[in-house]
């Protein structure tokens, strides 16, 4: 069975700590170049065609700034 | 697939917890102490305890803890959180109550509280967060400080023969007959965030089955004060905290 | 009729704590007050009304636990002596600055250190100048009989609720360890976690309701504007206290020329020194406080017009000789007798410092 997967960052929550970068094992997720209005460069889907959903990302994100969606295809 | 036929509502697999509140966390990028304060925000929602639990939040980086999780609060002197919790528990027996408490809190002025707390076998929950320093007053050496690793108070590395050992005070914890679970964990990577939270909801079970004291210990990072990137601390902490602090369960009963 | 017992003041202490509803005692032994806990246990409360009764690992660790019982809205109270008391100051601070509720009797010994086992009057600047950091009060109630050791822990616990801060009862070792007669006042309940829940419900840690956020205690603010509104409500409440709660005992006062002014167990050493005065004609009276804080300055300066001279009798070496200076503020001159480390004077004797200190 095959997922889907899309994550929502908070962006102005994000302290662009990049745990989530480093623990996503499809390399969906980078740090933007932009940066939030706290001066973090946050955390967004750079491929978001290779997020399955796993949930990885927001597991260990420390800010709880990520919610993830899924579908089956 | 557009991602919008898949942001919606019947597609969520993972979402804040309601028991957390929309307060910003005062923690640096990356603190360790974000992961733990979230799982036990989603272990008191999926136990749906919320009403029943009360935390003792430290003196340390976790002073604040009240701030983010939605439960009643109480905010205790230094090391002094067990004290609290016992009284806590005692008096409301069929409350779920625990302590948050950082290195320096429990394992260096708070010794005697934690060990008598858990000596009695109080019915409450101990979260221990070892990241092997002290965070708020700005990086000095904590007792579980690491033989040679560098701190405010220790610039040249910790020596045992000036500083003393690092405290294993998690095995000790464990020597005591009024414990019932002593566990320790980590959150680095989904694994182990996953079988902290499985450790956390095993401690707030016993505390309902009245089976003695749990002491759940998260090793941890301390970013700003260790002076690493968040990666590179996790890394770090993999290398050189784990085989003198390894994981695991060290008394279940 | 009412029951009547012989009993130690600490026995006193620990029968009024069952009687008077308490929640929860948490204790360390140290004498001359050991026997509250003793007793309690012999009592074993907790199969009768459920009150809590613990020994804990320290006297830190006592005062913490009535930090945490406190904060659940419950009757806690402790009980301990001077060195012990020193050990509480931090937790008293922390609870008068979170606004806490407990009832703390200290059976004073002498001191400094370790001291001695005697009793004295050496922890009054401690009880009353606050003994732990910053600018706090605590309620101080100067019982001078086993009834008052029994009656003040009903009244300590009223007030501590009624102003949500902690109250002491200080006492010494003379009190503590002498027998009276004693009698039991009618037993008010426990209140029921459900009633703890409606009159403190809004600020307690009772468990959050799906109805409010939590509650959180603390004594923490950071900013120093948040800190200093604090200071602020706390200081009114303190002045509030001393318009409402001034406590005190007369003895021939109307007609004095001159008066003693005596807390506790000096004080009934200072009502022999009264009749002396008058078998010899001189027209002596005695000022009792029994509130320490709030201090009943506004009684000595309502007499100060009548008065040629006040002296303050202690146990100590000049304590709360400072406060009845501050009432008098110049107006009669005020002198001081005591005695320290444990050693207690006779009525005589303090006729004699009397006699001279005024030349008569």
């Amino acid at each position: 069975m095959a997922f889907k997967g899309a994550i929502v960052v908070d962006t102005e929550k994000c302290k662009g700590c990049g745990l989530c970068v480093a623990n996503c094992p499809t390399q969906t997720i980078a740090l933007a170049k932009k940066v939030n209005s706290k001066g973090y460069n946050y955390a967004y889907m750079e491929h978001p065609d290779n997020c399955t959903g796993c949930g990885n990302c927001a597991t260990v994100c420390p800010d709880t700034v990520i919610t993830v969606y899924r579908v089956k295809i | 697939m557009d991602i919008n036929e898949i942001i919606k509502p019947e597609n969520l697999v993972y979402g804040k917890s309601k028991v957390l509140t929309d307060t910003v966390m005062h923690y640096c990028p990356g603190c360790s102490h974000g992961v733990v304060h979230k799982l036990l925000a989603e272990v008191i929602e999926e136990m749906d305890i919320q009403d029943k639990t009360i935390g003792i939040s430290p003196v340390g980086c976790a002073v604040f803890a009240y701030k983010y999780i939605n439960i009643d609060w109480q905010q205790a002197a230094h090391g002094r959180a067990p004290a609290l919790a016992t009284a806590t528990k005692r008096l409301y027996p069929d409350k779920y109550v625990f302590a948050y408490q950082g290195d320096g809190d429990l394992a260096s002025i708070g010794t005697a509280e934690i060990i008598h707390a858990c000596n009695r076998g109080e019915n409450i929950v101990v979260i221990f967060i070892n990241n092997a320093i002290y965070g708020m007053t700005g990086g000095q050496m904590a007792p579980t400080t690491l033989l040679g690793m560098k701190t405010a108070t220790t610039p040249y590395g910790r020596k045992a023969e000036l500083n003393g050992y690092p405290l294993k005070i998690t095995e000790l914890i464990a020597q005591l007959e009024g414990t019932c679970y002593v566990t320790r964990q980590s959150v680095q990577n989904p694994g182990s965030v996953r079988k902290a939270k499985k450790a956390l909801r095993k401690a707030f079970e016993n505390s309902a089955q009245k089976k003695g004291t749990s002491f759940v210990e998260i090793v941890a990072t301390c970013n700003s004060n260790w002076k690493m990137p968040p990666i590179k601390a996790n890394k770090w902490m993999e290398e050189n905290m784990f085989p003198f602090y390894p994981l695991g369960d060290i008394k279940d009963r | 009729m009412a029951e009547k017992l012989l009993k130690k003041g600490n026995e006193a202490i620990a029968l009024a704590a069952i009687r008077y509803g308490a929640d929860g005692y948490f204790g360390y032994p140290i004498t001359p007050q050991s026997e509250v806990m003793e007793t309690l246990m012999e009592e074993m409360p907790w199969e009768t009304t459920g009150m809590v009764v613990l020994q804990a690992e320290s006297e830190t660790s006592s005062i913490n636990m009535l930090y945490g019982g406190a904060c659940c809205g419950k009757k806690v109270m402790t009980s301990s002596s001077s060195p012990g008391i020193s050990l509480m100051c931090e937790g008293l601070s922390y609870m008068a600055g979170a606004e806490l509720p407990c009832l703390v009797v200290n059976v004073i010994r002498g001191g400094p250190g370790l001291g001695t086992i005697q009793p004295s009057q050496g922890d009054y600047f401690q009880a009353v100048k606050g003994g732990g950091h910053g600018d706090y009060k605590i309620i101080v109630l100067a019982p001078a009989s086993v009834q008052e050791m029994y009656d003040f822990v009903g009244l300590g616990f009223d007030l501590a609720f009624k102003y949500r801060i902690p109250t002491m009862i200080l006492s010494d070792g003379a009190i503590g360890q002498m027998m009276e007669k004693v009698e039991l006042r009618p037993p008010v309940k426990r209140l029921t976690d459900q009633e703890i829940n409606q009159k403190y419900g809004h600020w307690a840690t009772v468990g959050k309701p799906a109805t409010r956020n939590g509650n959180f205690i603390s004594s923490l603010s950071l900013a120093a504007s948040e800190m200093e509104a604090i200071n602020l409500r706390l200081q009114k409440k303190y002045r509030t206290i001393e318009e409402n709660e001034i406590r005190f005992e007369k003895l021939m006062c109307d007609d004095a020329d001159y008066i003693l002014v005596a807390f506790g167990s000096s004080s009934r050493i200072c009502e022999s020194t009264v009749e002396i005065a008058r078998e010899k004609g001189i027209r002596l009276g005695l000022l009792r406080p029994i509130t320490l804080f709030p201090f009943p300055t506004p009684v000595i300066q309502e007499m100060l017009p009548q008065l040629k001279g006040i002296m303050s009798v202690e146990l100590n070496s000049g304590q709360m000789v400072e406060d009845v200076k501050l009432a008098a503020n110049g107006a009669v001159p005020v002198e001081f007798y005591g005695r320290m480390g444990g050693s207690i004077f006779s009525p005589e004797e303090v006729f004699k410092a009397f006699a001279e200190k005024f030349n008569l």
